[in-house]
């Protein structure tokens, strides 16, 4: 592996295998000494065109348990500001030396627009890109999943047969995109809730059931996970729903939803959390909810990618 | 061509001894950790577990021996396609204050234990650590010996050692190629 | 001139004949066979290649006056006569905007000083292409200039009464607006084609009735106050189906289909590489194959390039953040040739209608484009249509070289260009910058 930019490159073996190396990440997340010397003496840059300082921790975090030098570069990206261009950041990048770049970018393709280019020779890690993918997301979210439901024998297994339920803002969420790909690959059944507002057009071609009604979804699929999108304001004011209580009412996750979803379902959010509109503080709060887990489990996925892609040595542009 | 060493019993006899030489330098299984190195070096030391609570009565062999992975922190990462570790076990007691017995297939270099005596003091902190070996083949490039040796091994840099242990090669032997 | 005096031997005419043309003092003097060339006269063997009219591309940017780091008229033409072409309608959408005479003369100058195609400015039709008033049409059209075309483009004339006026109004010149059709609220910084692709890529889309709903509000205001209107770059299926339904209704609508349109799809986007963004966007396949059956069957009248040179670090970005464009002066008679010529759905005496004759038309380009009789206009291009070659930036004679088809196969090459009996491009050649300027 080079780059990880979309969970749709990655086969049920490599994707299995990130699974299990995270296993052994998370085994040295307990030990006194936290710290691996895996990437000593290489440069990872955390390099982020929009602001997200969980994910920018979370992979300082991972880069720096791996003994990685870490330097975290915020930059203004050149379809926004009329900032510094993609190319003359990455030239820059390319001559301070790092090995490995972490990108999180408002454009969609961002991050395969730049492992593409001849401007810099370091794998790339797509961090969330426009509406496009956020691998180690979903990466994190299945790992959490397998966890719950495996425990301790986890390692070697996929998601056969398990049953997802990601409701929201599928049209704008590169979290749902990602998730998808990965959960068919890893063998599970999904199933998009959401306003037919924000449904993306042409999903009839994926490999996805949608539903519009989730009272509804929720009664026919009984799923194992049920995974809450956040929603922005911003969808609200561009007339995508009429109002956040309307919104809540329909496909928010409020306490009865909870009831009636019993308690061996997981509830998954990949946060930051809008308590009381997609999710409510019950439900964020139950013992189903995975929400901290993921965190956690965020920085053992990333500790994973990161020695994929960084530990050994660079293959040859091809 | 594969010129072969040792035999299957010449392999257990190795063994044997080695497991009565760590009871005896150890005055018995009391704080003994025994520790293998994947892959070969586990299976040994699973082996050399199970001979001690033979030879010591009313020894756990589960509570004696585990794994410690050395892979993340081997010197030569960057120059090889990436590694995939293997999970590390270590017995319920931990190590702290034992003394923890390394155990590998051959002895070489000396880089492998180098990176394992690191990775040991990231897990706890031993008592004492002895080193177990099945060959020892020389050509050291580090101040690192073994305690406890099956056999030693003269040879030439460009020959190959190759281990097969009846648990996941089929066959039970030791030869020199090259 | 002696020099321009050229016999070009055994030419194959659009209709199949073969002919031996000679051009003198800027017209074709004859198409008889002959056994002696006249004194003077440059011999081209022509044997194998098509003659076609010089052709006319009713849809060039030349970004000259404003950016003339991307094209100026200078190298623009010369692209142009690289590519066949011996007349281009520049675009309106130039710094300043050629919404008035002003602008227009010194485009339509710039062209003839050059000396490498006929230049025919197209005027804007709304002040500074804002969409809120009409640019002063009157004058435009009365200008040395002459203007008869008048677009937007790049921009859609949205307001519906504002449209209407404009429809009407160039009536009075004989002129006609050429629609850029998109409406724009339901194309906010939209990137791609909307459908499961744009879906996929998380770039935002470009819905087809974004296009089809314009074309179908204009053909109907052109019916209702009885003016020409004229489409540019149509590229969706509903967009054939609406005109094709307007031109049985007998409304005089003409419609244009761009190369790129005819041969490339959506699915080239995968790459985010930006060299593939244009507006509008590439298509589905079952887009580009109703796009070649509009052509076929006549509800497609012209093909014209929508040439859009852009400076590299416009497309060396990521893809929300680059320009939309290509460049086609070039490469527009091969990827004609391989998308509809080699698939059997015209033959060179349409290409002909296609690429010339029927722009010049639409454009009012009087005593440019021909069918080889003799006393035409010594406009002329010889292809040869037997070749195939990897398309390259070598092929490039412009500033700009945002091209998507390099490393395409492509069929056909121009070898010749006459332009009024100059030969602008010879045996693959273009003829020197001063040569060209003091004709």
């Amino acid at each position: 592996m080079r780059h990880l930019l979309s969970t749709k490159d990655l086969t049920r073996d490599e994707a299995v295998r990130i699974l299990d190396l995270a296993e052994d990440m998370a085994a040295v997340q307990t030990r006194e000494v936290k710290k691996l010397p895996a990437l000593r003496g290489r440069t990872v840059v955390n390099l982020f065109f929009e602001d997200s300082t969980r994910t920018r921790i979370s992979f300082e975090a991972a880069a720096k348990r791996l003994s990685a030098d870490v330097i975290n570069f915020a930059a203004k990206g050149s379809s926004v500001s009329k900032g510094e261009s993609l190319k003359d950041t990455a030239q820059t990048l390319a001559a301070m030396g790092a090995d490995g770049v972490v990108i999180r970018h408002s454009a969609s393709g961002a991050p395969q627009v730049l492992a593409q280019s001849d401007w810099i020779d370091a794998g790339v890690v797509n961090a969330g890109d426009g509406t496009h993918e956020h691998p180690t997301q979903a990466l994190l979210d299945a790992f959490t999943m397998r966890r719950r439901l495996h425990g301790a024998a986890s390692r070697g297994k996929a998601l056969d047969g398990v049953k997802v339920v990601i409701v929201g803002d599928i049209l704008h969420s590169r979290v749902a995109r990602s998730n998808l790909w990965l959960l068919r690959t890893l063998g599970a059944e999904v199933t998009f809730v959401a306003p037919a507002t924000l449904v993306p057009v042409g999903v009839g071609s994926w490999p996805v059931e949608v539903e519009f009604d989730l009272d509804a979804a929720l009664a026919r699929i009984r799923p194992d996970v049920l995974m809450m999108l956040r929603i922005q304001s911003e969808r609200m004011n561009a007339a995508f729903f009429p109002s956040a209580r309307e919104y809540a009412r329909e496909w928010g996750l409020d306490d009865e939803r909870l009831v009636a979803l019993g308690p061996d379902s997981m509830v998954m959010h990949p946060g930051p959390m809008n308590r009381g509109l997609e999710i409510s503080a019950g439900a964020a709060d139950s013992p189903q909810s995975t929400v901290l887990e993921q965190v956690a489990n965020g920085v053992s996925i990333r500790m994973a990618v990161l020695y994929l892609l960084l530990s050994g040595e660079r293959e040859a542009l091809s | 061509m594969a010129r072969i060493v040792l035999q299957q019993a010449d392999i257990t006899r190795a063994l044997t001894r080695i497991s009565h030489e760590i009871l005896e330098s150890n005055r018995g299984a009391a704080d003994l950790v025994v520790l293998g190195i994947p892959t070969r070096g586990s299976i040994l030391a699973d082996r050399i577990a199970r001979q001690i609570a033979e030879i010591e009565s009313g020894v756990d062999p589960a509570a004696l021996v585990g794994s410690l992975d050395i892979t993340m922190y081997r010197d030569d990462l960057a120059h090889h396609p990436v590694r995939t570790p293997a999970p590390t076990q270590v017995p319920r007691g931990g190590i702290d204050g034992k003394t923890v017995v390394l155990v590998d297939d051959v002895l070489y270099s000396g880089r492998t234990i180098r990176a394992a005596l690191d990775a040991l003091g990231d897990i706890g902190r031993p008592r004492a650590v002895r080193l177990a070996a099945l060959i020892d083949r020389g050509h050291r490039e580090l101040p690192i010996r073994a305690d406890f040796v099956g056999k030693n091994l003269p040879t030439s840099r460009e020959e190959r050692i190759n281990v097969r242990l009846s648990e996941i090669d089929g066959v039970e032997e030791v030869s020199i190629e090259g | 001139m002696s020099a321009n005096t050229h016999l070009l031997k055994g030419a194959t005419l659009p209709d199949g004949t073969v002919a031996d043309i000679l051009l003198e003092a800027g017209r074709i003097v004859s198409t008889e066979p002959r056994t002696a060339a006249p004194a003077g006269a440059v011999v081209v063997d022509a044997a194998g290649l098509v003659a076609l009219p010089g052709l006319v591309d009713l849809h060039t940017h030349l970004r000259e006056p404003g950016f003339e780091q991307s094209e100026t008229v200078l190298t623009g033409t010369r692209a142009a006569a690289a590519g066949g072409f011996t007349a281009v309608f520049a675009m309106a959408n130039t710094l300043p905007v050629a919404d008035t005479a002003g602008v227009v003369e010194q485009v339509q100058a710039l062209g003839r000083d050059a000396g490498y195609a006929t230049v025919r400015p197209i005027g804007a039709v709304t002040v500074g292409l804002a969409g809120e008033r009409l640019s002063e049409i009157g004058a435009m059209a009365h200008s040395r200039a002459a203007v008869r075309v008048f677009s937007d483009d790049g921009k859609c004339v949205h307001d519906s009464l504002l449209m209407r006026r404009a429809l009407e109004y160039v009536k009075t010149f004989d002129g006609v607006i050429a629609q850029h059709a998109q409406d724009p609220r339901l194309t906010e910084n939209a990137q791609m084609n909307e459908g499961a692709l744009s879906s996929e890529l998380g770039l935002k889309g470009w819905p087809a009735v974004a296009e089809e709903s314009i074309i179908a509000r204009d053909v109907l205001l052109a019916e209702h106050v009885g003016a020409r209107l004229h489409i540019c770059h149509l590229s969706t299926a509903g967009s054939v189906d609406v005109v094709r339904w307007a031109k049985a209704r007998g409304i005089a609508v003409t419609a244009e289909a761009t190369p790129h349109h005819l041969l490339l799809t959506e699915e080239l986007v995968r790459s985010y590489d930006a060299r593939y963004k244009v507006n509008p966007p590439l298509r589905r396949d079952e887009d580009v194959l109703a796009l070649r059956e509009g052509v076929a069957d006549g509800t497609i009248d012209i093909i014209a390039t929508d040439h859009a040179p852009h400076p590299r670090e416009s497309k060396e970005c990521e893809w929300d953040a680059a320009s939309f464009g290509m460049v086609g002066l070039e490469s527009a008679l091969p990827v004609v040739q391989t998308a509809l010529v080699d698939t059997g759905l015209v033959g060179w005496a349409d290409v002909a209608r296609l690429l010339s004759q029927k722009p010049a038309e639409i454009g009012r380009l009087n005593d440019h484009s021909h069918a080889f009789e003799p006393g035409s206009p010594a406009n002329v291009v010889l292809v040869d249509p037997a070749s195939s070659s990897v398309f390259g930036l070598d092929r490039l004679h412009g500033r700009s070289g945002n091209t998507p088809y390099e490393g395409v196969t492509l069929s056909g090459s121009v070898r010749w260009t006459f332009h009024e009996g100059f030969a602008t491009l010879r045996d693959g050649e273009l003829a020197p910058v001063g040569e060209a300027a003091v004709r």
